[in-house]
């Protein structure tokens, strides 16, 4: 007996595109159309496959992250998941009461009120009413929406909306939860709270199938991930490659006819290579490349990236050095930068570029800003990009007692 | 490649049937809820409020006290008091049955977020729109009942008739109802011929007349299967008799042959409505 909470064997999916026939006033008329001009092969139903050949299983209390293109069938996956869909070939098995946050407040009814509405939607998302009625006064902590209980839903703002959606489906208490990017709505204090509700989940053992744009918050929140491209299962693995293969969606290989980079290294102090540091660590960046033709007084640069492609760090050698890079066609070089990694928590892309002498925006002869990925640990100690190398020191008028701090865990 | 096609249930959740009594109360409390909701909404947005369950039967008997009049004038008979309590008592169910079909039709498109977005057994919705008509129902059936009370229509064992009678009639509107909110998910014209079916059903159905007063052609009448039902009420309330057994064994066989086959063909296509809604 295994203890896979989802189980996808093969699983194909297909949908119809184009033309559909949804009323009898039509469907008449092209099965005459049908009859008198018998199939020519033009006439076939354009069907394509939203899914092919997904294969996977997570186990129980695991986090699968899911990300890719729009249209590439993420959607259609948790709605397999959760029952909505069916497969149109392969099997598929989930074990446990599934919660699913596809779409905030789907159940509601906007003619009735906050309060009817969580009673509406925690049955439609298979709570009791005894279960509800236990768990109201938290969900309505949760959403704080106390004021507007009595409120018909549709005047609610689009967040108050979402705020009262996600306060009851948290509260389902599901042993999977099948989350569908919903933490892009609510203010910044509420999806702040969405996220850590769903990493009490995880951590209380609960399963999390996660689909969310914010890579971020996926990297955060997922070991493994799955990258879908039309439909196609590209990668499933580990978080950090999965998201530079989700990034080299968007970019042909990079092909300069400036130089090319014959070989990039990343090390920590001590030589060794590899791409999982700790906050704070000293590594070293190293890229061996071939000039293709005559390059004069360029720069050479590096840039950080976080998962979500914000840069957050820039610097090149004319920065670090005042000078000038000079290459002549067939020529080798290698740059290295050595830099201490104050960054935390999360899944890094280190970069590489090569601008002409004067700068114009958007024109490189070399580009690159994901040459290589990084992963910094969680120190713990903190959260957020940054690693500031933080202490604290309390005192305590009057001084009657001690405050130990003990790590988080 | 092989592939394995999907004919085992997926986990749990997705099987057809609630697997345990557990699910089964589950998805019993949704139908309720979905039920009060549906009551709850249409008693909102009305300005009469419970007047409004009152207000169809209302009009079926003004129309059928017109048709009643017209007769009277063609054959010179006159009209007489318990004409008038029969239609009463046909409009009331005939009422319910529109309304639960018309409901019930368009159930599962004007809840499409809930289709394409949730899983849940998808008879709930029919079911709970029948279930909220049914609610209409025993509201005009009260005040109906206060009418003939004062009328002074009077009591027989017969009137244990009712409830397995108004039974019947829930089955069969539940089977049209979900068999025709299956079709109109996939074809979406079809509440326009259901509505116009409705209209004229009317004519088809023994409510402002009864099918003896049809001579031989009455039986086409019966053979619509509300027919019997309708016929059989009044019998049992107004003329204090038994119903005539073998047409409400037909309408029994119709109502339960027909839900089982119509749930069969919802719960075929079940699995296509959140792709084609």
């Amino acid at each position: 007996m295994t203890n896979h909470a989802i189980e996808f064997d093969n699983v194909w999916k297909k949908f119809a595109r184009g033309e559909k026939y949804d009323s009898l006033r039509d469907l008449i008329p092209s099965a005459a159309k049908l009859l008198f001009r018998p199939d020519d092969g033009a006439l076939q139903q354009r069907e394509f496959w939203a899914l092919r050949d997904i294969s996977l299983r997570v186990e129980q209390g695991d986090a699968l992250g899911i990300i890719g293109p729009n249209g590439s069938g993420k959607s259609t996956t948790l709605k397999l998941l959760s029952g909505i869909l069916k497969p149109t070939k392969g099997k598929l098995t989930v074990k446990g009461r599934i919660s699913t946050l596809i779409e905030l407040g789907a159940g509601f009814h906007p003619d009735l009120t906050g309060r009817e509405n969580i009673y509406l939607n925690g049955t439609i998302l298979g709570m009791k009413r005894t279960e509800i009625n236990k768990k109201f006064d938290q969900i309505v902590e949760f959403s704080e929406l106390r004021d507007f209980l009595d409120t018909p839903v549709k005047r609610y703002s689009s967040g108050m909306y979402a705020r009262l959606g996600f306060s009851v489906a948290a509260h389902v208490n599901p042993e999977i939860l099948i989350v569908d990017e919903v933490l892009s709505v609510g203010d910044y204090h509420f999806q702040e709270k969405c996220f850590n509700k769903m990493r009490d989940f995880v951590r209380n053992g609960a399963t999390l199938v996660f689909v969310s744009h914010n890579l971020t918050a996926i990297s955060t929140l997922c070991k493994k991930v799955l990258v879908l491209k039309s439909g196609a299962p590209i990668f499933h693995g580990d978080i950090s490659a999965g998201i530079q293969k989700y990034h080299s969606f968007y970019e042909e290989e990079t092909k300069s006819s400036s130089l090319e980079v014959m070989n990039v290294q990343l090390r920590s102090a001590e030589g060794e290579e590899r791409d999982i540091f700790e906050p704070g660590e000293k590594a070293v960046f190293e890229i061996e490349l071939k000039a293709l033709r005559d390059i004069r007084n360029a720069h050479a640069g590096l840039q950080i990236h976080t998962a979500d492609g914000q840069l957050i760090f820039v610097t090149a050698t004319s920065r670090l050095t005042g000078k000038k890079l000079t290459l002549m066609k067939g020529e080798h070089a290698t740059i290295t930068f050595s830099l201490d990694l104050n960054i935390h928590g999360n899944v890094f892309l280190l970069g590489f570029t090569m601008t002409p002498e004067i700068e114009v925006p958007g024109e490189w002869l070399y580009y690159n800003p994901r040459l290589k990925r990084v992963i910094m640990t969680d120190g713990r100690k903190c959260q957020g990009f940054l690693h500031l190398n933080p202490s604290v020191e309390v005192q305590l008028e009057p001084k009657t007692s001690q405050i130990e701090f003990v790590p988080r865990s | 490649m092989t592939m394995a096609l999907s004919t085992a249930p997926i986990g749990n959740s997705s099987s057809p049937l609630p697997r345990s009594p557990e699910r089964f109360s589950q998805y019993r409390e949704l139908l309720l809820i979905l039920t009060t909701r549906d009551i709850k909404i249409r008693y909102k947005q009305s300005v009469m409020g419970l007047a409004w369950a009152i207000l169809m039967p209302v009009l079926i008997i003004g129309s059928g006290l017109i048709v009643m009049v017209a007769f009277s004038t063609v054959s010179g008979k006159p009209v007489n008091r318990l004409d008038i309590f029969s239609v009463a008592i046909k409009s009331v169910p005939w009422a319910f049955f529109v309304g639960a079909i018309r409901f019930a039709t368009n159930s599962l498109v004007m809840n499409k977020e809930l289709v394409s977005k949730i899983y849940f057994p998808r008879e709930i919705l029919p079911l709970a729109s029948v279930l909220a008509n049914l609610f209409d129902f025993l509201v005009a059936a009260g005040v109906l009942t206060v009418i003939l009370v004062v009328a002074k229509i009077g009591l027989s064992i017969y009137l244990l008739w009712v409830p397995p009678m108004i039974a019947m009639l829930v089955i069969l509107s539940s089977g049209c109802g979900i068999l025709l909110a299956c079709a109109n998910l996939f074809f979406r014209d079809v509440k326009y011929l259901v509505e116009v079916v409705l209209t004229y059903g009317i004519f088809f159905t023994p409510v402002f007349y009864s099918a003896s007063t049809l001579g031989k052609w009455g039986t086409l009448l019966l053979l619509n299967p509300v027919g019997p039902i309708l016929e059989g009420l009044r019998d049992v309330i107004l003329l204090h008799k038994s119903p005539d057994l073998g047409w409400l064994a037909y309408s029994a066989v119709w109502s339960c042959v027909g839900s089982l086959a119509s749930w069969k063909v919802f719960k075929n296509a079940e699995s296509s409505f959140a792709e084609s809604v």
